[in-house]
């Protein structure tokens, strides 16, 4: 027993090699996501950050293997050592809940308004575990008091529009839960949130995830959500993983221009007012008709002739193997972390005053 | 994470925070009550008309053709084979009534049955059902209606021991068979809409089976709607029937439905008009009351759709 879980430990919960996802649509061929790589380990959380149209909740869903029908994925995505990509529908509806599950971004649309809460907890318990009425409300109760609501046998009558966001979502977390998957997906979680709240169900996701020796990615476009909550960040542009390291690491040393930027343009508090924010010029390219050369290259500053004919590959840092960029001429320069990012790993202290939390 | 439970359940006697989030419930309008009073009033009058002290609608009772309403202790008068007009119309209520329900349950559970698939599986299967239902609604539907009662009666005098359904059953086949791709087409349009939402994706990612998606997940959605609808055909198919007795291909007599008595009553129509002006007035009154419930679940569906 004790062997095997040694084992578990010591191989990938998750592998992904050369994901690349496309869809059709009447443009063109839309290249959401252009080979990714990555091993996930038990118990472990990847960041994935990434403005609008990166890729970054695309690669989720993809990994999942929840596409529309006009998707096709090509590539290799092993979970706990089985091969998952192109898996018929039956044999994924055995993963999806009991083995992977995903909390979306919108816990309004993600639920479905005219069910009782108590339903749509229980209703995977009923698909997936052969459980009994009396059994399944049992759970429902205890997962709601674990998600932190308060009086869970009144909330299991009412119907998602009778609660807050921050209540929706703990719901939408306690409904991922419920089958006990081992690998979580969290698609910006807490984007449709009022500020107040996303900490507090940031950090339920994070005491969840140790509870349950759960391995997450957690996607976001905020490098504050994941600096000090995940344990690798991969920093996605147009459909790529550009840079990705350990997360101290990469807040100790990021050397992708497109990170950086990403980090300057988080506002500091000990700006003085009305400074200008830092933000990245240009817009992100047009995943129909990429450039040639590095995606970044035309918002770069420091871009040169080579970025624009030559992609670069990602090569791993020299004095940390688990670094890796794909950058031709990486920067080299410490960025004092903004507020909200604290390089010993403590979650930000956002919004944690308990007299603003009262609403979720 | 303990401090802000124990903050939340501290702060949520204070704030009523259901207060402002649901909707304020409306009263219903004084158009609402008194529609839901006559459809209970008819509905009544039909389920119970024989228990009731009504004379048969089917034997003349009256001393004389067209008794005027009131005389005789008719209140409604006698039409002109002297039957009792009263007990005709509540009777013939109950033809009218049955036939257009019975169609329209079959239109609502077949359609609806055909729109969901239609409108989930977006396949070579749910796009051949949908340009059936194109089809079907192309042909104008009394015609429609005519050509499937002629064909299910049979020829009686060609064929006169031939096997044939009751002349009722084939009545609300016909319309229900029109009902079909109207009910169809509404519940697929609505559940390709809902079958887009996230919640559908959050129940896949889940586990659920297409099954458990489309019935428990898109189905009570998708509902109000089919309920619109099926009100509304309700009211459509009563007229329908009207059109059919026009044309000769109603109940047989001497069966009364509203249909029936209106034709009945034309030739009738300037000597004594109450006989024609009954069953109008409560065709009227009905598909009035079941058009007026009809809009009111729309609104309130949409107002909950656009508050999403």
């Amino acid at each position: 027993m004790s062997e095997n879980q040694t084992d578990h430990a010591n191989q990938p919960v998750l592998e992904v090699r050369d994901l690349v996802t496309q869809f059709s649509s009447e443009r063109g061929t839309v290249n959401a996501v252009r080979g990714v790589s990555f091993d996930l380990y038990r118990g472990r959380t990847l960041g994935v950050v990434g403005e609008s149209g990166s890729g970054k909740s695309v690669l989720s869903r993809s990994v999942m293997g929840l596409m529309p029908g006009n998707a096709t994925r090509t590539g290799s995505v092993r979970f706990e050592g089985s091969e998952v990509l192109n898996a018929s529908p039956k044999v994924m509806r055995s993963y999806w809940g009991q083995k992977m599950s995903m909390v979306f971004q919108d816990p309004m649309t993600a639920l479905n308004p005219v069910l009782r809460i108590e339903r749509q907890i229980t209703e995977s318990l009923h698909e997936h575990i052969d459980m009994s009425k009396a059994q399944a409300k049992d759970t429902a109760l205890a997962l709601l008091t674990s998600v932190g609501i308060p009086e869970p046998a009144r909330r299991m009558r009412q119907y998602p529009h009778e609660m807050s966001g921050g209540m929706r979502q703990r719901i939408m977390i306690a409904i991922a839960l419920a089958c006990g998957p081992r690998m979580l997906f969290a698609d910006e979680p807490t984007t449709a949130l009022d500020v107040t709240v996303q900490a507090q169900i940031l950090d339920l996701l994070q005491s969840m995830q140790r509870d349950r020796e759960m391995s997450m990615i957690l996607v976001t476009h905020d490098l504050g959500v994941v600096a000090g909550r995940a344990d690798d960040i991969a920093v996605m542009y147009a459909g790529r993983i550009v840079e990705k390291a350990p997360a101290e690491r990469l807040f100790a040393g990021m050397r992708h221009p497109y990170t950086q930027a990403l980090m300057r343009s988080i506002p500091k508090l000990e700006m003085p007012s009305h400074t200008r924010l830092d933000a990245i010029a240009g817009r992100p390219p047009d995943l129909v008709n990429l450039p040639e050369g590095c995606s970044f290259a035309p918002r770069c500053p420091n871009a040169q002739e080579k970025c624009l004919v030559d992609d670069p590959a990602l090569t791993a840092d020299d004095d940390h193997a688990d670094h890796v960029f794909a950058c031709h001429f990486p920067v080299n320069e410490v960025v004092v972390a903004a507020p909200g990012i604290r390089v010993d790993g403590q979650p930000p202290r956002i919004a944690h005053d308990p007299s603003l939390g009262g609403s979720a | 994470m303990t401090l802000s439970t124990a903050t939340e359940a501290a702060v949520a006697p204070a704030v009523p925070e259901d207060a402002d989030e649901v909707a304020p419930k409306k009263r219903l309008p004084i158009g609402a009550w008194l529609s839901i009073a006559w459809l209970v009033l008819v509905v009544f009058l039909a389920l119970f008309a024989d228990l009731l002290p009504l004379h048969d609608p089917n034997v003349s009772v009256a001393s004389k053709a067209e008794l005027a309403p009131g005389e005789e202790g008719l209140w409604l008068g006698a039409d002109g084979s002297s039957r009792d007009m009263l007990s005709r119309t509540i009777y013939g209520g109950r033809n009218s009534l049955g036939i257009a329900v019975g169609a329209v349950t079959i239109g609502f559970v077949i359609g609806g049955l055909l729109g969901l698939f239609s409108g989930y599986f977006r396949n070579w299967i749910g796009k051949s059902l949908a340009a059936l239902f194109d089809i079907l609604l192309a042909i104008p539907a009394l015609v429609l209606a005519l050509s499937l009662v002629s064909v299910l009666k049979g020829d009686p005098v060609q064929a006169p021991d031939a096997f044939r359904l009751p002349t009722i059953l084939i009545l609300i086949l016909a319309l229900g068979v029109v009902s079909i791709p109207l009910l169809a087409r509404i519940t697929r349009g609505n559940t390709m809409a809902w079958a887009q939402r996230e919640f559908v994706t959050a129940a896949r990612a889940q586990g659920a089976t297409n099954g458990r998606i489309l019935f428990r997940e898109i189905l009570p959605n998708v509902l109000p709607a089919m309920a619109y609808i099926a009100l509304l055909g309700v009211a459509i198919a009563v007229v329908a029937e009207g059109g059919l007795a026009i044309l000769g291909a109603s109940l047989d007599p001497p069966a009364a439905t509203w249909g029936i008595m209106i034709n009945d009553g034309k030739s009738a129509m300037e000597d004594a008009p109450f006989i024609m002006f009954t069953p109008i007035v409560a065709t009227f009154l009905t598909v009035m009351a079941l058009n007026y419930l009809g809009d009111l679940i729309r609104d309130r569906f949409d107002v909950r759709e656009s508050a999403l």
